[in-house]
């Protein structure tokens, strides 16, 4: 997935002059996860710019690139680390087109690397992905396949909206032939990544393999279970979400992040309200624990896996 | 043994590649040991007479359009109105300074600026009247919306002259700010930004004494606010920030080392507001009225009066002149604000992304059901 993610870095400034990409340790080193590996070499010290260390001063720069005409690329290191930034992002990347009616908009891509499960210590794991869909103006988007890494970054680069675009940490070494050539579903789409007839799990970014793995695992106690991509948080696909529902009667939502107050809330509230009589259990949440991320020997504890996935699909067969 | 025994020697400049060590002489970034006068000065005989005469009638037109807007807030016209009453020489200054091709990017205080730079008078209050966040089109105007968050705006100053400056075109971004916002993280970030990236950006902050009640005293403890340049690797100046002259020329001097490509300046303009914070904040609570007759001596609108009458520069006509222009704009902003403004409620969810998503287009329907109901009541 990395070298997907660089890929689509590299065509988006070979087909773009305007792209340019900012942050800590970008240039010569690439990224602490390579991500942008060579460009630097490619297109210049200008282009793939080492900035100083400072997150709000990187996005606020690029705000101000972008109201130039620049299309900005920031790399924020961590998930954790992108909380200096905040202020930035949500008082202006994010308002800028509704303040200034529709006279400026800023379409700045924030690559964010998010989540756990790769031994981080802490201010490393972090899912912060509630944080950003909660504030109106910025897309949320996450991929969770290598030719989604491609596709979807391309299409957020290209967006004339700024888009958060989350990458999963733990599956920047997952393996797949990468054809540049597929066509990708947009942004804003779900894709059902397996079909199902008894329930379907609704997941998104580094829970899609997990989810994978529960379906396969499920056969062996009878369920038939779809999984759902959602790839992109905002937008949101209300209508196949709902499709997928209606026509299953039962979900199960699967985050790692914490569940009070989550994305996972929102999907079941949303569900809920617009399927309740085709519902045959109530729509249940496997998420992390409410707690700050766990110490990396610990993790394993919190994040959901196969089995809170199982447990959750038995109560499914719900009986009041 | 302790850690501290393992402590590296630095470096000696330039003994390794990269090697720390100041790459500046600090010496010719240190402010100005006190601030830059040209009033009552022979600096003033360089001027043209026109160009003087200019900067008065800005003033005296700056001065009515805080006194008038004012009154609006006074009236429930206008929500809210933070007066740069006392600072005119820093806004007028400021504007005037700019070529076309400019960006200013202003904070709340900087209305004037923003009509100084040619924007409308009335769509530039439309934030403080609370129809709309930005009455002007920013990138017609080359005018950042008015910012609130304080400081935040210093680094799209310094990301949009960066970009410019890739681009090969001259074009200069200037930041307003106050001295409470030199506090500011964002401000200090977007200094350094600048300097390192040598962009051409002149930071202009208006010293007025106050963050709402807190003095500077509570809130540096630096020489001067200028001092924090030479940290950043960039020049400080001080100037008086009630000469307009002086304002006037030192960031033009700025403007003209950013466009060259020298870099980034701070400036410092003392100067102090002589009304509170905003409509709504009391500032008997926190200063003395003899302080503030002490400045009422040094307005701006006053100094430059009186210089340019001793100098036999300003006649009767040209006065009345000026005073008529500012009542004609007066009286267009009561004509103006005691007009209902038009509101149209679909715009609430016309620019939040270029394309709405589906859930805000069922909201715009549910709010387009519930006026129309209630215009059926
Ligand atoms: C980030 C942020 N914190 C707090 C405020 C509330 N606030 C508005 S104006 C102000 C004082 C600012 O003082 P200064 O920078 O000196 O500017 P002045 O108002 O004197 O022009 C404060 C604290 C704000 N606007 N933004």
């Amino acid at each position: 997935m990395a070298q997907a993610l660089n890929a689509a870095l590299r065509d988006e400034m070979r087909a773009d002059p305007t792209v340019h990409l900012l942050g800590e340790d970008v240039g010569q080193l690439g990224g602490v996860f390579r991500i942008t590996d060579g460009l630097a070499a490619e297109f210049g010290a200008d282009r793939c710019l080492d900035t100083p260390l400072a997150e709000a001063g990187i996005l606020g720069t690029a705000i101000g690139m972008a109201m130039y005409g620049l299309r900005p690329v920031v790399e924020m290191q961590f998930d954790a680390f992108a909380y200096p930034a905040m202020e930035q992002l949500v008082s202006h990347v994010a308002k800028m087109r509704n303040r200034t009616a529709g006279k400026l908009a800023l379409p700045i891509t924030v690559r964010v690397p998010y989540g756990g499960g790769i031994g981080g210590v802490e201010h490393h794991s972090d899912s912060s992905e509630a944080y950003y869909a909660g504030t109106p103006g910025l897309h949320v988007v996450t991929p969770a396949t290598v030719g989604d890494a491609y596709g979807l970054l391309r299409a957020s680069i290209a967006s004339d909206d700024p888009v958060i675009f989350l990458e999963p940490k733990r599956l920047y070494w997952s393996k797949a032939e990468l054809d540049t050539a597929a066509e990708v579903a947009p942004v804003g789409r779900a894709v059902l990544r397996r079909t199902g007839r008894s329930a379907v799990l609704i997941t998104y970014g580094p829970s899609l393999p997990v989810c994978l793995e529960a379906a396969e695992a499920a056969k062996a106690e009878g369920w038939d279970l779809a999984v759902l991509d959602l790839r992109s948080l905002v937008p949101f696909d209300d209508q196949t979400v709902c499709e997928v529902v209606r026509s299953v009667g039962r979900a199960v939502i699967v985050h790692e992040s914490t569940g009070f107050g989550g994305v996972g809330a929102e999907i079941a509230a949303r569900v809920t309200e617009r399927c309740f009589h085709h519902l045959a259990a109530p729509v249940l949440r496997v998420t992390g624990f409410d707690i700050p991320y766990p110490p990396p020997m610990l993790e394993h504890h919190h994040l959901p896996g196969v089995d809170r996935i199982l447990d959750a699909v038995a109560k499914l067969q719900w009986e009041e | 043994m302790t850690v501290l025994d393992h402590r590296p020697t630095m470096p000696v400049p330039g003994w390794l590649p990269g090697a720390t060590g100041p790459r500046t002489d600090p010496a010719p970034l240190l402010p100005d040991d006190s601030p830059v006068r040209v009033l009552g000065t022979t600096g003033l005989d360089k001027y043209d007479p026109d160009l003087l005469r200019e900067l008065y009638r800005r003033l005296v037109v700056g001065r009515r359009y805080n006194q008038q807007a004012t009154t609006l807030t006074k009236q429930g016209r206008l929500a809210v109105y933070p007066s740069s009453t006392g600072q005119e020489a820093c806004e007028v200054a400021a504007a005037m300074v700019l070529q076309e091709q400019d960006w200013l990017f202003p904070s709340y205080r900087d209305t004037l600026a923003v009509v100084g730079r040619g924007v409308d008078p009335l769509q530039a209050l439309t934030l403080l009247r609370g129809n709309a966040h930005t009455g002007y089109d920013p990138r017609a105007t080359r005018t950042a919306p008015l910012c609130t968050p304080l400081a935040t705006q210093a680094p799209h100053a310094v990301g949009l002259a960066h970009a410019a400056r890739l681009r090969g075109e001259s074009v200069v971004a200037l930041a307003m700010l106050g001295d409470g916002g030199t506090s500011e993280g964002d401000f200090h970030e977007a200094l350094n930004f600048a300097a390192v990236l040598n962009a051409p950006v002149v930071f202009l902050v208006q010293n007025n004494g106050y963050a709402i009640s807190v003095p500077l005293t509570k809130q540096s403890a630096a020489p001067s606010l200028a001092h924090k340049a030479v940290g950043y690797g960039m020049p400080g100046r001080l100037v008086d920030g009630n000469d307009v002259v002086a304002v006037h020329e030192v960031l033009a001097e700025a403007m003209e080392r950013a466009r060259s490509g020298g870099g980034p300046t701070l400036v410092e303009a003392l100067t102090y507001r002589l009304e509170a914070h905003t409509n709504a904040d009391d500032a008997t609570r926190y200063r003395q009225s003899e302080e503030v007759t002490a400045w009422q001596e040094h307005d701006p609108v006053l100094l430059m009066e009186r210089q340019l009458k001793a100098l036999g520069l300003l006649d009767e006509a040209a006065v009345s002149s000026a005073s008529e222009q500012a009542e004609a704009l007066a009286a267009r902003m009561r004509a103006e604000f005691h007009a209902e403004p038009q509101l149209d409620p679909a715009s609430l969810f016309a620019h939040v992304y270029a394309e709405p998503t589906t859930q805000l287009r069922e909201q715009a329907e549910q709010l387009a059901a519930e006026l129309a109901a209630e215009g059926d009541r």
